[in-house]
């Protein structure tokens, strides 16, 4: 609960630390890049947090804000400071004893309007903190949203994501974040295809079934048909003929 | 031609998968067992000894009949679950709730069924004139009505004045067509009242019970009648001819259960004691008869009645008694134990049969591999020993291998010894000592767990209970988990298995220790509990004895490890930076992360949440961990290699919308790794709700749903693949996967609704997977996974059909020759439980619910056995023809040659 309470403490002072932006990322969902004509939801910017320590006991500080965009179109851009000498110091030395790198956002609403966006509570996720160290800070967070626009995960993962012990010499890697940033939104499950197969079934009949169709079957066979029952009419009126005398013979 | 050909595909493949039992494989691999459940009234037909028939009904809402001579079912009625189909009341004619029905005790046939008006149900009677039956009475909280016997149309009904203030408890009547109601106002009391003068109460808390009895529906009832006074204390009491004065005629104490039965004339009553043998540990109770008149005991009427050591109290008691041909009275009792097991006890107290109802409520059940036998565990233990020096090694294995030979020998011996005997008088029983493994691993022992808390180990060849436990104090709402924490292969240890039973209420948790073979508790010193448990997890990390570590998370976070020798405080220190489990509060929507710290407390590393105003979790599974996968990927028809997401840590969790509305109603999957958090996949399933059943197991995730738009069920398969290249092919790790898979889904309409689904599974994960579905009408389906592959081709093309892909249809097809149980339907199908054997190509199959149904499915077909009916003799003498062959052309060859030479 103190960490809860210490974050609202933060939440107060980001507009003073968004000034501070030198680094800048940007998406949206890919479709289309947002074009202004969207005016209606003003983007609204929450907080990104990161904690890395050596003793593994979370202290979340700023990281950057999250300039999140509802609407039909949702996109979000982060808005980073560079890494200070003492964080980076910090980040080497939780690397060197496998310790994590943290990341929590507040749970919003993308859709909502300004009244209740803001839920109590963090969604938070983790990488090795030496991963990102190797990886020279390139990370890829991604957050998910449900169907009605709520944020329900985060996601960090670092491009390498191996753990080789390669000493990172320069310092200079390590001052800025090379973040790539996604907002995904749930995908709709396909539903049974039942139009496209029957509109192939037809398609099929009407190849196969066509010249089949306008012949009956005494039509297409009556040249069997024909001699094969003249020629048991015949027989049959053999045999009447001669059954006393077969059955006589039979004897 | 092209179409010609892909027919033909899909003929080969249809070819490929079809299955069927042969009229002589019936019963020769599976076996079905009947249940009926809690017995709540039981009738006996007529009062003469020669009488077969017994009715029961039940609290699953099944009436049912027994041959009483063997325990056998003769007709079972499964009614509707729920308190729709709740049976009230059993006469000797059965009725249920709001309907009134006649049955025919012969077949079981339903005579007629009529509607009752609602209200409560209170009591029911016959009503008799001129001692025949001909009339119902049935009474409810504000009426009484009166049906025909004949045909269950109403005679009259009418409405019980002051209802509300009356509590209308007891219908009785009289012989002639009058209909007595018995009402008690409460705070008045007004019959036990009266009682409580002349006794005083040992126990004030205890409310008294009432027993009486009516001997036949055209004779007054009797005016002897039991109060029970205490759990153990029962008083006969005689209501005096004056109707107002009631006198004691005896005093039981102590006296578990009382029982009146009539035959003939006369009327007596069964009363069970406890008895006191203090010299042989089994305790036992005695059942005594009295004469109702005087409450005087009769002479040799004492039946005893064994306890189990490990089995529960009786509950109620059920006398059949009849006149004997020297006019005393014998009797037959059938006893229901707090277990649910019925006991049949003929005089002196020979057990008839016993039933074993709690079987027809099984919550969980475990396959253990049955142990070594003595000779091959000798050997295998000759392995495990130290070596001490060459020449006692060589001692050593020629000792084993004398052993061995002795044993073949003996078995040689028997079975030569068998062959003369006639073949009905070998019988090859099963009991724990003769109990060894089989070839192929095919006999295993199953564990079952049944929610009245008794433990049963049964054979599953044969399906004969070899060993049963009953936990006497467990919750009836409680929650079981059954983990196998060490199996039979580490010789000499034994098997261990632990059930841990969770309070839904409070959140406590106790330990039941027990080796799954012979089913005795073992004197493990168990870990105490005190917090709410809030999640179980079986580690791959094993103690010195080879238990794998079972952790406890309590409310706290804290973590508690079992067995917690010092070895596994160690191991669990060095590995606990890489131990990670997850936590699921669905009513908060609430998915986190923990990671265990050296000193065995938890912190808290990611976190995923669900807002519960949208949507709530239904369920979440994750993959069975001894499911092996044998191949990574997929040959596609370019010859690519397609390779499978096999994330070990994947989670499946499966939402349902909280708006009911059909429109917007959806069913939400969520594929979330356990390790890290991350959601690798989010698909909604619009105008969709549960119930959702759903099976995760490699690289895909079969659900099924309820289609609200165009009301039917649908099933959807979800399948991940990696891409045509791996990222790390040696290890995988949750850690280190940067890339999202591939995720590839397809839906198809299923014509039918389904009540559990589940996968097979075989030893090495070679054979193709099939789908074990159970319908509502109890039979299994076994469907094979090809149809539900999210790569079936809309279109047919060269590669596709070089894959063998079967080209997209939107309804899945039942076929009745899927279906593995041919006409043993399994009543109310709740769960099936699928294990590996020996053979690759088999896979051992329990459906459980009402009955238990055991059988074996080849998914492949039996591509690694012989047929039943293969020649052998033809293929002996093919061979040997060749042989002889060779040899006669070889020694003409040689003549001909010499002759050759000669010329």
């Amino acid at each position: 609960m103190a960490s809860v309470s210490r974050s609202f403490l933060l939440l107060s002072i980001i507009p003073t630390i968004l000034i501070l932006c030198a680094d800048f990322a940007c998406c949206n969902t890919g479709r289309k890049t947002g074009d202004g004509l969207d005016t209606d939801f003003s983007g609204f910017s929450v907080p990104l947090e990161h904690s890395f320590e050596v003793d593994d006991v979370s202290r979340f500080r700023m990281r950057g804000a999250l300039q999140l965009r509802g609407g039909r179109e949702t996109s979000v851009s982060l808005s980073q400071s560079q890494l200070s000498e003492e964080d980076r110091n910090n980040l080497k030395e939780v690397a060197a004893v496998d310790g994590l790198y943290k990341i929590r956002v507040p749970r919003v609403s993308l859709t909502d309007r300004q009244t209740e966006r803001q839920m109590d509570g963090y969604l938070t996720a983790f990488v090795r903190a030496c991963s990102l160290v190797e990886s020279h800070l390139s990370d890829v967070i991604t957050l998910h949203t449900d169907v009605s626009g709520y944020l329900i995960g985060v996601s960090i993962v670092t491009i390498p994501g191996a753990c080789r012990g390669t000493e990172v010499e320069d310092e200079v890697d390590l001052e800025a974040f090379n973040t790539t940033l996604t907002i995904i939104p749930p995908t709709n499950a396909p539903q049974p295809e039942t139009a496209l197969f029957i509109e192939r079934m037809d398609i099929e009949h009407e190849k196969r079934g066509k010249p089949q169709e306008q012949k009956s079957f005494f039509a297409k066979y009556w040249m069997y048909i024909v001699p094969l029952v003249l020629f048991l009419m015949m027989s049959g009126a053999q045999d009447q003929s001669g059954v006393g005398a077969a059955n006589g013979g039979g004897r | 031609m092209a179409k010609l050909t892909s027919l033909f595909v899909i003929l080969l493949s249809f070819f490929c998968i079809s299955e069927a039992v042969f009229e002589d494989q019936v019963g020769k691999f599976d076996w079905r067992q009947q249940y009926v459940g809690k017995t709540l009234f039981a009738h006996f037909e007529s009062n003469t000894q020669s009488s077969k028939k017994m009715f029961v009904a039940t609290d699953k809402n099944i009436f049912a009949s027994f041959n009483s001579r063997t325990g056998d079912l003769l007709w079972r009625h499964v009614d509707k679950t729920g308190p729709e189909g709740t049976i009230d009341i059993l006469l000797l004619h059965g009725q249920d709730g709001r309907l009134l029905r006649s049955w025919d005790t012969n077949i079981g046939g339903l005579n007629w069924e009529v509607v009752l008006d609602t209200g409560s149900f209170q009591a029911a009677c016959f009503v008799a004139i001129q001692d025949t039956v001909k009339l119902v009475a049935v009474l409810k909280k504000a009426a009484i009505s009166l049906h025909y016997l004949s045909n269950g149309h109403q005679k009259w009904v009418e409405n019980l004045p002051d209802s509300d203030a009356v509590q209308y408890q007891a219908v009785y009547s009289g012989g002639e067509e009058e209909v007595y109601v018995l009402g008690v106002v409460p705070n008045s009391h007004l019959t036990i009242i009266a009682y409580m003068d002349f006794f005083s109460f040992k126990s004030c808390e205890y409310l008294p019970v009432l027993v009486s009895s009516q001997p036949h529906p055209a004779r007054s009832p009797l005016s002897e009648f039991f109060l029970q006074l205490g759990p153990d204390h029962h008083v006969l009491l005689q209501l005096n001819a004056d109707g107002y004065t009631i006198a004691p005629l005896r005093d039981f104490q102590p006296a578990f259960l009382v029982s009146f039965a009539t035959t003939g004339k006369k009327t007596v009553a069964a009363v069970m004691t406890p008895k006191n043998e203090t010299v042989s540990r089994h305790r036992a109770c005695a059942i005594n008869l009295f004469s109702v008149d005087s409450g005087r005991r009769l002479l040799d009427t004492t039946v005893l009645f064994p306890l189990e050591p490990n089995g529960g109290k009786p509950h109620m008691l059920y006398v059949h008694a009849f006149l004997k041909k020297d006019d005393s009275v014998g009797y037959r009792v059938l006893v229901q134990t707090q277990d649910h097991a019925l006991t049949f006890i003929q005089q002196p107290g020979r057990v008839v049969w016993t039933r074993e109802e709690a079987l027809a409520d099984v919550v969980t059940m475990e396959m253990v591999d049955l142990p070594l036998t003595g000779t091959q565990a000798e050997l295998e233990g000759e392995f495990g020993k130290k070596a001490d020096g060459l020449f006692p090694m060589v001692l050593k294995r020629l000792s084993s291998q004398v052993t061995l030979l002795q044993a073949w020998l003996a078995h040689l011996w028997k079975l030569f010894y068998e062959a003369r005997k006639p073949r009905s008088q070998v019988k090859n029983e099963v009991t724990i000592e003769t109990l060894s493994r089989d070839e192929f691993n095919l006999q295993k022992m199953m564990v079952m767990v049944t929610a009245s808390g008794k433990l049963f180990g049964i054979d599953s060849k044969s399906g004969s209970i070899l060993w049963k436990h009953y936990l006497e104090n467990v919750q009836p709402n409680a929650a079981f988990k059954l983990i196998v924490q060490r199996t039979t292969a580490h010789f000499p240890h034994p098997p261990q298995c632990t059930l841990l039973i969770k309070d839904k209420d409070t959140g406590l948790a106790t330990l039941h220790v027990f080796n799954p073979i012979f089913g005795r508790k073992s004197h493990i010193a168990l870990p105490a509990l005190p917090r709410p448990i809030l999640q179980s997890l079986l580690l791959p990390v094993i103690d010195q004895d080879y238990a794998k570590v079972l952790l406890l998370v309590d409310d706290q976070y804290k973590v508690t490890a079992f067995p917690s020798t010092k070895n596994v405080l160690q191991q669990l220190q060095e590995m606990a930076s890489s131990i990670f489990f997850y936590l699921i509060r669905s009513e908060h929507g609430n998915l986190s992360g923990f990671r265990l710290r050296k000193d065995l407390s938890t912190e808290r590393i990611w976190e995923v949440v669900l807002p519960t105003e949208v949507q709530k979790i239904v369920a979440v599974k994750g993959k069975r961990p001894n499911e092996h996968v044998h191949s990574q990927g997929r040959v596609m028809g370019d010859r690519s290699v397609l390779y499978k997401y096999l994330n070990p840590n994947l989670l499946a969790v499966v939402t349902e919308s909280t708006d009911a509305h059909p429109e917007r109603a959806f069913v939400g999957v969520f594929l979330v790794d356990g390790v890290t958090g991350r959601i690798i996949h989010e698909a909604v399933q619009r105008k969709a709700r549960g119930p959702v059943h759903f099976v995760h197991s490699e690289n895909w995730v079969v659900y099924e749903y309820w289609n609200t738009k165009s009301r039917r069920n649908e099933f959807s398969v979800l399948e991940l693949f990696e891409g045509t290249e791996l990222y790390n092919s040696t290890v995988f790790s949750s850690l280190d996967r940067p890339h999202l898979p591939q995720v590839l889904q397809q839906t198809y309409i299923f014509p039918s609704p389904i009540t559990t689904m589940e996968a097979t599974l075989t030893e090495k994960g070679i054979t193709s997977r099939h789908l074990l579905v159970g319908l509502p009408s109890g039979a299994i389906l076994s469907l094979p996974k090809m149809f539900l592959d999210p790569r079936r081709p809309e279109v047919v093309t060269e590669h596709s059909r070089e894959e063998n892909l079967i080209p997209y249809a939107p309804e899945m097809p039942i076929r009745t020759e899927w279906f593995i149980n041919y006409n043993q339907t399994v009543a109310r199908v709740k769960g099936i439980y699928t294990a590996p054997s020996g053979l690759e190509s088999t896979c051992l199959v329990v459906a459980y619910g009402l009955d238990i149904y055991q059988t074996r499915v080849y998914p492949s077909k039996q591509f690694d056995v012989l047929k039943d009916d293969y020649d052998y003799v033809l293929i002996s003498s093919v061979l040997f023809a060749l042989f002889f062959a060779t040899m006669i052309s070889k020694r003409l060859a040689q003549v001909k040659l010499l002759n050759r030479a000669w010329r």
